[in-house]
């Protein structure tokens, strides 16, 4: 069956089974590579989207259930402010060692800064308890957030 | 601590029969003449590493697999430094697997560093003495009276030409030998000791196609495969039909095989998505013959392990003077029994491999692998080609930590694509096909004794250890050495052994061997120290006592230079200092204090720990200090290993263990095997202390140490001794 699903911005056709994840439908369907499977059972992180704007598993997110709805990936994260900061501060603080968790923890990043532009250490903590990092460049990925959250957008 | 064994025994020969019979750690010469090289239309090839553009871009090749460690950031910049380039008109790109050109390509044993310090610096220095010569040539003056700065060369007079100027003619210039290159005076580095972002982290950033499952391919179909739950099953039969008749799925067909490190039996299943393909799975019906092995679980070894313990150690390894003398005339006598489990690797990308048989038998791959040597050979001996019908690409790789080092994953593809020649096929395993068939940290137990003399010296230590076997031979990993210190420090040292015959895969995790040794012998030690009154630094000082170097332990191919003591010293009394030692930790909290040379690299480190609710582990603070050479090549890179290194580590300690059952490997997925996560992550100090040594490897050395001091913090907090990791936290109730 095919369905419509809005992806960046451009509403896709995608004849898939009824069950089938975004993350599959994304990678293997679209081409869209940037977001990454991990588990499979929304465990780790690494295939983080934005659906409406908030962070969601994409790997238990089945592509019939987003009718009408606005899926964001890495590939225009981009395209807001907070992604663009999110993106510099990453590459200035040299966060990533493998780089493998990476678009799950910036897109988990980027919603959690447009839900509370200036969360506390705590709450970045809890915010982000979810995205596994296995090289743990937890440090970085702490103090990049804290940064914007400091900084702000204008400079980007 | 006289770790020198970094690779298994399997790795090390596969990496022996590339590197000519030996693998050496001393400087080779790098192979840098002028060979056909990717460079574009408009560029000018130097060497095999070095191209430059008109418009003065300089492409560096990295040449070693990059799996987060920085590698393919840090052997460029040593590149760069010598060309004396403008690291900011620098690209970089990765090369393909080409041991003709590159040499050794690999990433493991935290060898790149000290490999390539020299050859890589020496091949910038070529490309430098070959674009002085082509102005030296352009202005008709010597070589001898012109100076390069960043991307310009310049004569006396303030004239100036840019490597890009100057690239074609250098082109054409005589490749010096590397041996007779001038380098650079190091007070005049300019990239060498900067803090440099990872080469490909704008990439990441944007979400573009970089690592090994990102691959596409035209017509590229993807591939699942099942198999057995039980280490060393054969496939009986599979109703492959019923898998067939699926909606979405194109072929299904048996593999067989049984060395784990190539291919077991199994079932590919192959579809145009990995999900319809994986999903698949669930229809299919295979009967195994799960054979001898099916009983075994961590139970089992841990009862098997106490009944040795209780005997003689089946074998002596290692003596050193009289450990019987020395416990009959003790003053006081310990003997305490460690443990450890097996763990998984865990690497955030799935293990994956794109492969595509070409129709003329040609098997081209796009490959995450730490060791492309070793998987060209699986494939050449799996399918019974030459290697020189197989090309592979390395890809960027989402982590390692020695996983990739064997290569099943890459010749499975190669057996399936072999199965649809013309149709290229990328293998991904699930989440739990990773931790169920990984080739694990293996498990441990040792019974520790240790006599102290009525002069309040230690006299006498006793290990008898139990560890695993396979076919009656013990794998590297699953090895130790009787030269572990404190033996040569201590006068009386005997090693047993008795071992237990597993299937279970075992292979080398982030600092293997060390990652487990440093848990139990630091930890004894700490006792040792407890036991006279006295902290586990000041004892490791009056052990390491003034000497300033030690003779080579045993190694391999000489390799090791040997432990050195007052870089030992050194590393100890700055963790000491950092942590302020001596001085008392607020309330309910306590600190402990680990040390261990491994992979060349001096690490001594203090946690400070407390226990929160329900007793759960809070490790407040780390202080690390490192003693890895000279220089720190690049400072981000180095630091970034050090705190993952430690918080690893800490979640290995707390945390981690893979159970084994039925024969097989228990856990699922992340709920089953819990990585640590930000909120557990401490503050980490790090310090390096610079000593005139050429610079070393930064992937595995300050892992070992932090284990030991999280479980002797532990003590000091509870007085309850952690001797079976991961930690039961129900001891401290």
């Amino acid at each position: 069956m095919a369905y419509r699903v809005e992806i960046n911005g451009e509403v896709r056709e995608l004849d898939v089974p009824q069950d089938m994840p975004l993350l599959w439908a994304l990678r293997n369907e679209l081409g869209m590579v940037g977001t990454k499977f991990g588990c499979g059972m929304g465990l780790c992180g690494a295939c983080t989207v934005h659906v409406d704007g908030v962070a969601q598993r994409s790997c238990s997110t089945s592509v019939s259930s987003l009718a009408g709805k606005k899926v964001t990936t890495i590939e225009a994260l981009a395209e807001s402010p907070v992604g663009r900061a999110l993106q510099q501060a990453w590459v200035d603080e040299d966060v990533m060692q493998c780089g493998y968790c990476q678009a799950g923890q910036l897109m988990n990043a980027s919603a959690l800064l447009a839900r509370n532009p200036k969360p506390s250490s705590s709450q970045i903590e809890s915010a982000m308890a979810g995205n596994i990092c296995r090289c743990a460049c937890y440090t970085r990925i702490h103090d990049a957030i804290a940064q914007v959250a400091e900084k702000g957008t204008a400079n980007v | 601590m006289s770790e020198s064994m970094t690779l298994s025994r399997r790795t090390l020969l596969k990496a022996g029969a590339l590197a000519g019979g030996g693998l050496m750690l001393t400087a080779t010469m790098p192979m840098i003449a002028r060979a056909a090289t990717a460079a574009g239309a408009d560029e000018a090839t130097l060497s095999a590493y070095v191209s430059i553009a008109a418009d003065n871009t300089v492409t560096i090749v990295g040449k070693n697999p990059e799996i987060g460690q920085g590698i393919k950031t840090m052997l460029p910049m040593l590149i760069a430094d010598e060309m004396d380039a403008d690291w900011d008109q620098v690209r970089i790109t990765q090369a393909d697997f080409d041991p003709q050109k590159y040499g050794f390509q690999f990433a493991g044993g935290s060898f790149a560093t000290p490999m390539n310090w020299m050859p890589m610096r020496q091949v910038g220095a070529a490309a430098r003495e070959m674009l002085l010569a082509a102005a030296a040539q352009r202005w008709g003056v010597p070589a001898a009276s012109l100076r390069t700065d960043k991307g310009k060369v310049l004569d006396a007079s303030g004239r100036s030409l840019t490597y890009g100027d100057l690239a074609a003619d250098a082109a054409t210039m005589a490749v010096p030998d590397p041996a007779k290159v001038t380098l650079k005076d190091p007070k005049d580095f300019h990239i060498i000791g900067r803090s440099i972002s990872g080469v490909d982290s704008p990439r990441i950033v944007r979400g573009e196609p970089i690592f090994g499952v990102d691959t596409q391919l035209p017509g590229m179909k993807y591939a699942a495969y099942e198999r057995a739950p039980t280490f060393g099953a054969r496939l009986v039969s599979a109703d492959l039909d019923a898998v067939k008749a699926l909606p979405g799925i194109d072929d299904a067909f048996i593999l067989k095989g049984d060395n784990p490190e190539h291919v077991v039996d199994g079932v590919a299943i192959i579809a145009s998505n990995w999900w319809t393909a994986n999903k698949a799975r669930e229809k299919l019906a295979v009967q195994w013959d799960t054979g001898e092995y099916a009983g075994h679980s961590t139970a089992g070894y841990d009862a098997r392990a106490a009944q040795l313990l209780a005997g003689a150690p089946q074998s002596e390894l290692g003596k050193e003077g009289d450990v019987e003398a020395a416990f009959a005339s003790a003053a006081k006598t310990i003997e305490s029994d460690y443990a450890y489990p097996f763990l998984a690797h865990a690497a955030m990308e799935p293990m994956n491999c794109t492969a595509l048989a070409h129709q003329d038998g040609r098997i081209e791959l796009w490959a995450p692998t730490q060791n492309p040597q070793s998987g060209a050979q699986g494939i050449a001996q799996h399918l019974g080609i030459g290697q020189d019908k197989i090309a592979i690409h390395i890809t960027r790789m989402g982590g390692g930590f020695g996983r990739r080092l064997t290569n099943d994953y890459m010749v499975q593809s190669a057996a399936i694509a072999a199965k649809v020649p013309g149709t290229p096929v990328q293998l991904i395993w699930s989440r739990e096909d990773d931790l169920r068939s990984d080739f694990y940290r293996p498990a441990g137990w040792h019974r520790m004794r240790a006599a102290i003399g009525a002069d309040g010296k230690l006299a006498g230590l006793d290990n008898h250890f139990v560890t695993f076997a396979k076919g009656g031979r013990v794998p590297m990993e699953a090895s130790m050495t009787a030269d572990e210190f404190p033996a040569k420090f201590v006068d009386n040292v005997r090693l047993g052994q008795s071992t237990i015959e597993t299937r279970v895969p075992t292979g080398a995790l982030r600092a293997p061997r060390s990652n487990a040794l440093s848990f139990v012998y630091q930890s004894f030690l700490d006792e040792v120290a407890h036991a006279m009154g006295k902290d586990l630094p000041v004892l490791m000082l009056e052990l390491l006592g003034d000497r300033e170097d030690f003779p080579a332990v045993q190694g391999f191919g000489g390799m090791n230079p040997g432990f050195s003591p007052a870089r030992a010293r050194g590393v100890i009394e700055k963790a000491m200092a950092m942590s302020n030692w001596a001085g008392a930790s607020p309330d309910g909290r306590a600190k402990g204090f680990g040390f261990y040379y491994s992979h060349l690299g001096y690490f001594a480190e203090v946690v400070e720990a407390s226990l929160g609710s329900r007793n759960a582990i809070e490790v407040h603070s780390v202080w690390a200090a490192g003693d890895v050479g000279s220089h720190i090549i690049n400072p981000f890179g180095a630091l970034n290993q050090v705190e993952g290194s430690i918080i690893d580590g800490l979640g290995q300690a707390v945390e981690l263990a893979v159970e084994i059952e039925n024969g097989g490997a228990r856990p699922g997925n992340f709920h089953e095997y819990q990585i640590p996560r930000m909120p557990m992550t401490p503050a980490i100090q790090v310090e390096f202390v610079t000593t005139d040594n050429a610079p070393t490897g930064m992937g595995e050395p300050a892992l070992p140490p932090v284990i030991p001091a999280l479980t002797n913090a532990l003590f000091k907090l509870t007085g309850k001794r952690v001797r079976k990791l991961p930690i039961d936290v129900s001891q401290f109730a």
